[in-house]
């Protein structure tokens, strides 16, 4: 698990995910921000987003077996 | 929370970045694979027979036949193939490597490079230079001649210098040619020039072929590309050791063999999954054009599999102008595309003007998929014509169906436990 | 076919860059084949075999660069070569910058900008809880700016965050500002000592707008989205929140507000406010309870009392904003006065959803059968429309951004002879319409000709809900409002009273004038 970063300390940088005008709001006001060219999971595909989930939890379950 | 994808993926990981990939013999193909033996040919990528092949293969075939001495004519070496009595093998199932048509027979001289961390060894055989050479599919006179002279005399006088050398190390030299501009795939220029400095006095002293020596080194300063087999079989080396471990998503090779693009991951061991090969964007030499173009071909995307090639352009800005407006910021583009795929960046392949970042390093299947981002590979291009050589170079992107295919086959694995 | 080569002693250039300047030697005029190579062997027979090589090219030394090209029709040679000569010492042209990479992923964003400890994220409901999940992994805060995400996921999300020690904002978590760092629809408000947690983006911003204009500011200010106090997510964020501003040393007074919340959700968020440590203003909105003060704890049931109270916790005389001139007062009893009263039905046309909310149940505190559009239950004549709800926004942008269906809405409404007032929001800030008067002030202008028309006056109340230092120039808004014939206020609450008095018929009972208060 990645660390935790704490939120209040300072101006927050973003990592904006969709709408672009939130970034452009930021950028223009001078604070740190970085636009995520998103598309959905696996390009929208179901049946891979699916498999990636199970792929997860297989891994999940297969931890928990050998714990 | 950790799971046991996590773990293995780390653990493939170390083995890949520990690697440290020595040049220890240059020995003929049968002597260091001796399943390689009467009858059976390796070819670059997934396996394939004849009738699927590319033409640049087929020619490849022909000229390796008639170099090994199992057909006199070409006619006869077509016969002798398609007639399916010569054995089509796959060289990453020998951990061998080639560049383009990568066809190995058992007579020819090969690299044995060992991974010291491991012991683990692979192979590739020795750059032929540019014009008329096997690995695009020519196979006349001037072709198995070459071939013959390295067999007879540079393996031999790369051996005993190599064997003097008590070896060369490998991971410091690609280590310092990447520092110099070198993506080891398109521009292996620094890392042949080291590589030259290393072996030019152990080649010089006490050798018993004087009289050769002029030839030899001759060879050697005229290929820029030479490194690039060497290059191959380290990558190899590296990333067998980091192969076959369970519940890893690393894809653990990347290869084409002019029809098929083929990948392997960690947890499926030597299975590969397969779709046809993509054409290369690029640039031509004089008189060549995208029409001549075969489709991408050729074990040497094993370089990205280790984040070397189009992963390092940020380190190698003078390859980024075969697309695009070919500007610095194009090459740093490409690496940190490649970045968002990779599991981490190598500790011992680092880019200068990233601050000594390493390049993007581990392509995570998982990643792929969701990301829809598709390895890039610099890549040579060859004619669809088995003889008429190189006809440019450019980049080429994996088919994203292979890593859906993966993805399918590890599901229904891991489920299945 | 005439060949050319130029033989350029001891010249290197890489060979990438000289197959560049061969396509580019390809498009200039009478070029049939281009190509610069260095005079390797090699490469020599490659020329060779394309034609391409003169008798001045096969002397060239690996050292040269060979400009090779053939002339079709023949002339233009020196021009070639000038062309050549100049890409070659000039490096390539307009093309230093080429365009930055845009990551694909967070994790991609975080190699460019690894100091990020925030996504904002505002993808399309189905894809919002995975894309929240990945953030909350890579160790981010999260503003959730979706919505239509199942509540259960919520639930989850939030569960998350909390194991994990980060805040979760949303699903459909509007506004945020934190440590001044305007996020979503946000207003240009002063730091100050004011905290707040809000489970209402539009309520939100009426409270911080309202004290930007006393000049108070504010320390952070927390969305945590609509559901937070349901009976399923029981408070979970804006208990986080709570703490997070408890323990933050610039924030003096917390604010938490919330439409009416669930049971155990309440009793959990006044629990530990009462032991928050600070004065706590509550603002559950529109709970028929009466004020009260408990320990540190202030309740409050509207967003103008609510920053009355803060204001007046923080020593400040009675704002300004809370009265209505003489001239409005003057300009309502003229309406009054002019009005029939079988004409004098409310409609409300509201783009903050809160603010449609507050309005409501002051109208019915005030006697009205009011009817909202979500309940879709007309009791009486007098309707309010919260237009930024799902239903009025598939395959549009919201209302705060685009005024199309509220100026189509108010002409209708001026065609209703039953109406005599129109009830609107203007919300201001970053994210909202560049100039929203532009855009509504015709359309009141319209809508008062309409009702002139068929002989009736129709009054138009708007709530401008902003502050002086937004992008839009607030000034320069109620100006233009104002000259279209509306009556403008800053609390939305006020603008309830005002449309209930012109409705009934009785100004008696508004701030302002003589009474002050």
């Amino acid at each position: 698990m990645a660390e935790k970063r704490d939120l209040l300390g300072g101006p927050p940088a973003t990592i904006n995910v969709g709408l672009e005008v939130f970034a452009d709001t930021l950028q223009e006001l001078g604070f740190p921000v970085v636009q995520v060219d998103w598309r959905p999971s696996a390009g929208g595909d179901h049946r891979l987003t699916d498999l990636l989930s199970r792929l997860e939890q297989s891994g999940d379950s297969n931890a928990e077996g050998t714990n | 929370m950790r799971n046991t994808i996590e773990e293995a993926n780390q653990a493939a990981l170390s083995n890949m970045y520990d690697a440290d990939p020595v040049l220890v013999d240059v020995a003929p193909a049968s002597e260091v694979m001796p399943q390689l033996g009467e009858g059976t040919l390796l070819h670059a990528g997934p396996p394939v027979q004849w009738p699927a092949m590319c033409s640049p293969m087929q020619g490849a075939v022909v000229g390796a036949l008639r170099y090994q001495g199992w057909a006199g004519t070409e006619e006869e070496a077509a016969a002798l193939a398609s007639g399916g009595s010569v054995s089509l093998q796959s060289a990453h199932d020998f951990s061998a490597v080639g560049p383009m048509t990568g066809i190995f027979s058992p007579s020819m001289p090969v690299f044995v490079v060992e991974n010291r961390t491991l012991g683990n060894q692979a192979y590739c055989t020795i750059n032929e230079g540019l014009g008329k050479v096997m690995r695009f599919g020519a196979n006349d006179d001037s072709v198995i001649e070459r071939l013959r002279w390295i067999e007879k005399t540079l393996a031999p006088a790369l051996r005993e210098a190599v064997l003097r050398a008590g070896g060369v190390d490998l991971r410091p030299l690609m280590a310092q040619a990447l520092a110099m501009g070198d993506e080891m795939h398109q521009r292996n220029v620094a890392a042949t020039s080291l590589f030259f400095r290393a072996i030019a006095p152990h080649l010089v002293r006490g050798s018993s072929q004087q009289a050769s020596l002029s030839e030899v080194t001759d060879f050697l300063v005229g290929n820029d590309q030479f490194f690039l087999n060497l290059a191959m079989a380290a990558a190899k080396s590296a990333m067998d050791a980091a192969a076959s471990i369970n519940g890893s998503t690393l894809i653990t090779a990347m290869s084409r063999n002019g029809t098929n693009f083929g990948i392997r991951i960690g947890a499926l061991g030597n299975r590969w999954f397969t779709a046809p090969s993509l054409m290369p964007e690029g640039l031509y030499f004089p008189g060549f054009t995208s029409d001549d173009a075969n489709p991408d071909m050729g074990d040497s995307a094993i370089l990205e599999t280790l984040g070397l090639g189009a992963f390092a352009m940020a380190g190698s800005p003078a390859v980024v102008g075969f697309v695009g407006a070919g500007t610095y910021r194009d090459a740093l583009n490409y690496t940190q595309e490649m970045g968002e795929i990779t599991l981490g960046h190598h500790p011992h392949l680092s880019i200068p003007n990233l601050d000594y970042q390493g390049v993007p390093s581990g392509i995570d299947l998982r990643k792929v998929v969701e990301t829809g981002i598709s390895p890039a590979i610099n890549t040579g291009i060859a004619h669809k014509e088995a003889g008429a050589g190189q006809v440019g170079a450019g980049i080429a992107r994996a088919p994203l169906e292979c890593f859906h295919q993966a993805l399918e086959a590890l599901v229904n694995e891991m489920e299945s436990r | 076919m005439t060949v050319k080569n130029h033989v350029l002693k001891n010249v290197y250039r890489d060979s990438v860059a000289l197959m560049r300047l061969s396509r580019e030697m390809e498009g200039l005029e009478n070029v049939a084949q281009a190509t610069a190579i260095m005079g390797t062997d090699n490469n020599k027979e490659l020329l060779a075999q394309a034609g391409l090589l003169a008798d001045s090219g096969k002397s060239a030394t690996p050292n040269d660069l060979i400009v090779a090209f053939d002339l079709t029709p023949p002339g233009r040679e020196e021009a070639v070569m000038t062309s050549v000569q100049h890409r070659l010492m000039s490096g390539r042209q307009g093309t230093s910058g080429g365009t930055s990479y845009r990551p694909r992923s967070m994790e991609g964003a975080l190699q460019t900008l690894p100091q990020a400890n925030l996504a904002m994220i505002s993808v399309p409901g189905e894809h919002a809880a995975r894309e929240a999940t990945k953030a909350l992994d890579l160790g981010l805060n999260v503003l959730l700016f979706s919505d239509n995400v199942p509540l259960e996921d919520e639930v989850d999300l939030k569960q998350q965050a909390i194991s994990r020690g980060l805040l979760m904002m949303g699903p459909d978590c509007g506004t945020a500002i934190i440590n001044g760092v305007p996020l979503g629809f946000a207003n240009a408000v002063p730091s100050g000592r004011v905290g707040l947690v809000s489970a209402s983006g539009s309520g939100l911003q009426q409270v911080i707008c309202l004290l930007a204009e006393s000049g108070e500011g504010i320390s952070h200010a927390l969305g945590v989205g609509g559901r937070d106090l349901s009976d399923e997510v029981n408070g979970a964020m804006m208990l986080e929140g709570l703490r997070a501003l408890r323990e933050d040393s610039a924030t003096e007074i917390i604010v938490l507000i919330s439409k009416p919340p669930a049971q155990s959700a309440r009793d959990r968020v006044l629990e530990a406010a009462s032991r928050c440590g600070k004065p706590c203003v509550i603002s559950f909105l529109g709970e028929q309870e009466e004020r009260a003060s408990r320990g540190n704890i202030q309740m409050e049931d509207n967003l103008e009392s609510t920053a009355l109270r803060i204001l007046k916790l923080l020593g400040k005389e009675p704002p300004g904003w809370a009265f209505l001139d003489d001239k409005s007062r003057k300009q309502i009893e003229s309406i009054i006065a002019s009005t029939d009263p079988g004409h004098r039905s409310i409609r409300g046309l509201y783009s903050g959803g809160t603010l449609c909310y507050e309005s409501l149940f002051i109208l019915r505190n005030l006697g009205h059968q009011a009817g909202s559009g979500l309940e879709r239950e007309q009791v009486g004549g007098d309707l309010l429309i919260d237009m930024g709800d799902d239903r009025y926004t598939v395959g549009r942008p919201h209302p705060m951004i685009d005024f199309r269906s509220r100026c189509d809405a108010l002409v209708q409404a001026a065609a209703d002879p039953e109406v005599g007032v129109v009830l609107l929001d203007v919300i201001l800030g970053y994210g909202a319409h560049p100039d929203p008067a532009a855009e509504l002030a015709p359309a009141i202008l319209e809508a008062q000709k309409i009702a002139r028309n068929g002989g009736r006056r129709l009054a138009c109340v708007v709530a401008l809900c902003g502050s002086p230092d937004d992008p839009q120039d607030m000034d320069q808004q109620q100006k233009t409002l104002t000259h279209a014939g509306a009556l403008v206020v800053h609390s939305n609450a006020l603008a309830a009273r005002i449309a209930s008095a012109i409705s009934r018929g009785a100004a008696g009972p508004l701030p302002g004038g003589d009474t002050r208060g």
